[in-house]
């Protein structure tokens, strides 16, 4: 059915090309057509030069990705764990929070430069917050009867913190990092339309410069097709590794 | 020898959220259980029973007086004394094997030590089959069972049991309340249970506290002389019953005086 749609809707879009391109509402140019774009995506492809764009792209999520989780997740822990971290970290964490990552671009660019570190400082930064906040909640959703469970049956302090408040923190850290995922692309792309050399947002600016609307569209569907596809398989990993649950928790954040 | 659990003087008080008097949960609470034998807290809601279980069980300390198990003084939670909840409290990411392991693991116990253990405890409530089913895919009564496993595999000097049943179905209680009495028979544990039901408490346990509310303290204790199995449906069941309705009833007067009479106070 899903797929059946899909079809259904790429279809249409070449039925619209074919017939723009007959009574020439828009420049053909303008409006290419899915077989166009398969084209120009092919030859992208054949030259290399989309691997390399890909390659470079995801490269930058992955490290900044895990650059942030790796300073969110246990300081989420820690915040969610301990009353007096909470009060000094919470704060200053919530006043960051409503700036959007883009904001800081310029900033960052004149700190760090415009090579790569500026811009896995930035997936970092805007990371760190999904995944931050989702996993002080799934800390603070600990079940308190777990823990006296734990504690009766003879836990010590760092064994109730990995097999009870990590384990309850698990789904929520999950969907942080969804989240975190998801917003990492999306600053990425951003980033690398304004300042970058290679990746497929750069892909797209400079398309763009030589009026290539074909490679253009291109660029925009690999991004989505990418975006889908680690979703997809985020979701599975979720799947996987909370079997035991019955129900999908809410996101926060 | 003396006895094997102590409770003595135990007072219990706390500030409630709204008002500025603290509320006094427990006064000059004395019990004295001993090796093999199983006691009932019997009382209504808020008689501060379900206090004394956390206060043994070293969940929350009391204001003051002690708790002694065994000669030593109870300071904190530990595996010397099993707790099965009301709601089962079961972790759901780890298998039913797992969680009956779990005492055992803290311990350090090895694998195959555990997987020996684990499958005695499991066979002792029947569930051996369920070894790696998660604790969603079980019923109320089945996961219950699990808790009690899971509270016995690391060889508790007593066993504290907080309305375990109080969340099951009628049917499910009844088989509960047999099945309990099996494993205490086949263990010899010394067991607390706590209980707002009558007749549960008269079919469980060797000797029956009554208690009263506000503040909590002992209204009564009595032995229950009756052979087991029990039934509820015996004459000498039904008597007993009668009695302790009508001490809790009493109990019931003293509290709505008492509270009508602080009512007329606050104005």
């Amino acid at each position: 059915m899903r797929v059946v749609s899909v079809a259904l809707f790429v279809l249409a879009w070449q039925a619209g090309s074919a017939l723009n391109a007959y009574v020439q509402y828009l420049n053909p140019i303008l409006a290419p057509s899915p077989l166009d774009m398969l084209w120009a995506g092919y030859d992208e492809a054949v030259k290399g030069i989309l691997w390399k764009d890909i390659g470079a792209s995801l490269a930058r999520v992955f490290q900044g990705f895990a650059l942030g989780s790796l300073v969110a997740v246990p300081l989420g822990c820690a915040v969610g764990y301990f009353r007096g971290v909470e009060d000094w970290i919470d704060p200053i964490v919530e006043l960051f929070r409503p700036i959007p990552p883009l904001a800081l671009l310029p900033l960052f660019i004149i700190w760090f430069g415009i090579g790569e570190l500026s811009k896995v400082l930035l997936i970092a930064f805007a990371t760190f917050f999904p995944v931050f906040v989702n996993t002080t909640e799934g800390v603070r959703s600990t079940d308190p009867l777990h823990v006296r469970a734990a504690l009766s049956l003879g836990a010590g302090r760092w064994q109730i913190f990995s097999n009870v408040i990590a384990r309850a923190a698990l789904p929520g850290i999950l969907v942080g990092f969804r989240l975190g995922f998801a917003l990492g692309f999306f600053v990425l792309v951003a980033a690398e339309l304004i300042a970058a050399d290679s990746g497929l947002g750069y892909r797209i600016q400079e398309s763009r410069n030589f009026f290539l609307v074909d490679r253009m569209v291109v660029g925009a569907v690999i991004i989505g097709v990418l975006g889908f596809g680690f979703n997809l398989l985020l979701r599975r990993l979720e799947e996987f590794l909370l079997r035991w649950r019955s129900t999908i928790v809410q996101a926060t954040g | 020898m003396g006895h094997k659990l102590e409770v003595i003087g135990v007072r219990h008080a706390f500030r409630p959220e709204i008002g500025p008097e603290p509320l006094v949960a427990l006064e000059r609470f004395d019990l004295a259980v001993d090796d093999g034998e199983f006691v009932c807290l019997l009382g209504p809601s808020g008689c501060g029973k379900s206090t004394v279980l956390n206060i043994v069980a070293g969940f929350i300390a009391p204001t003051a007086g002690r708790v002694i198990l065994d000669g030593v003084e109870v300071r904190g939670p530990g595996r010397d004394r099993g707790v099965v909840f009301q709601e089962h409290a079961l972790f759901p990411w780890f298998r039913v094997g797992q969680n009956v392991e779990f005492g055992l693991k803290m311990a350090r116990l090895s694998r195959q030590e555990r997987a020996r253990i684990g499958d005695r405890y499991l066979d002792l409530v029947s569930l051996r089959p369920f070894r790696e089913a998660y604790p969603k895919e079980l019923s109320g009564g089945m996961k219950q069972r699990v808790a009690i496993a899971r509270a016995l595999a690391p060889d508790p000097k007593v066993l504290l049991m907080d309305e375990p049943f109080a969340a099951l179905d009628a049917q499910t209680r009844r088989l509960m309340q047999d099945e309990l009495t099996k494993i205490w028979t086949a263990t010899g544990k010394t067991i607390l249970f706590v209980t707002h039901a009558i007749e549960e408490s008269l079919l469980l346990a060797d000797r029956v506290v009554v208690m009263s509310a506000r503040p909590g303290r002992i209204k009564a204790e009595l032995a229950v002389p009756l052979a087991r199995p029990r039934s509820d449906v015996a004459a000498d069941f039904v008597a007993l019953k009668a009695r302790v309705q009508a001490l809790l009833r009493e109990g019931e007067a003293e509290t709505a005086a008492g509270e009508s009479e602080e009512r007329a106070a606050d104005r």
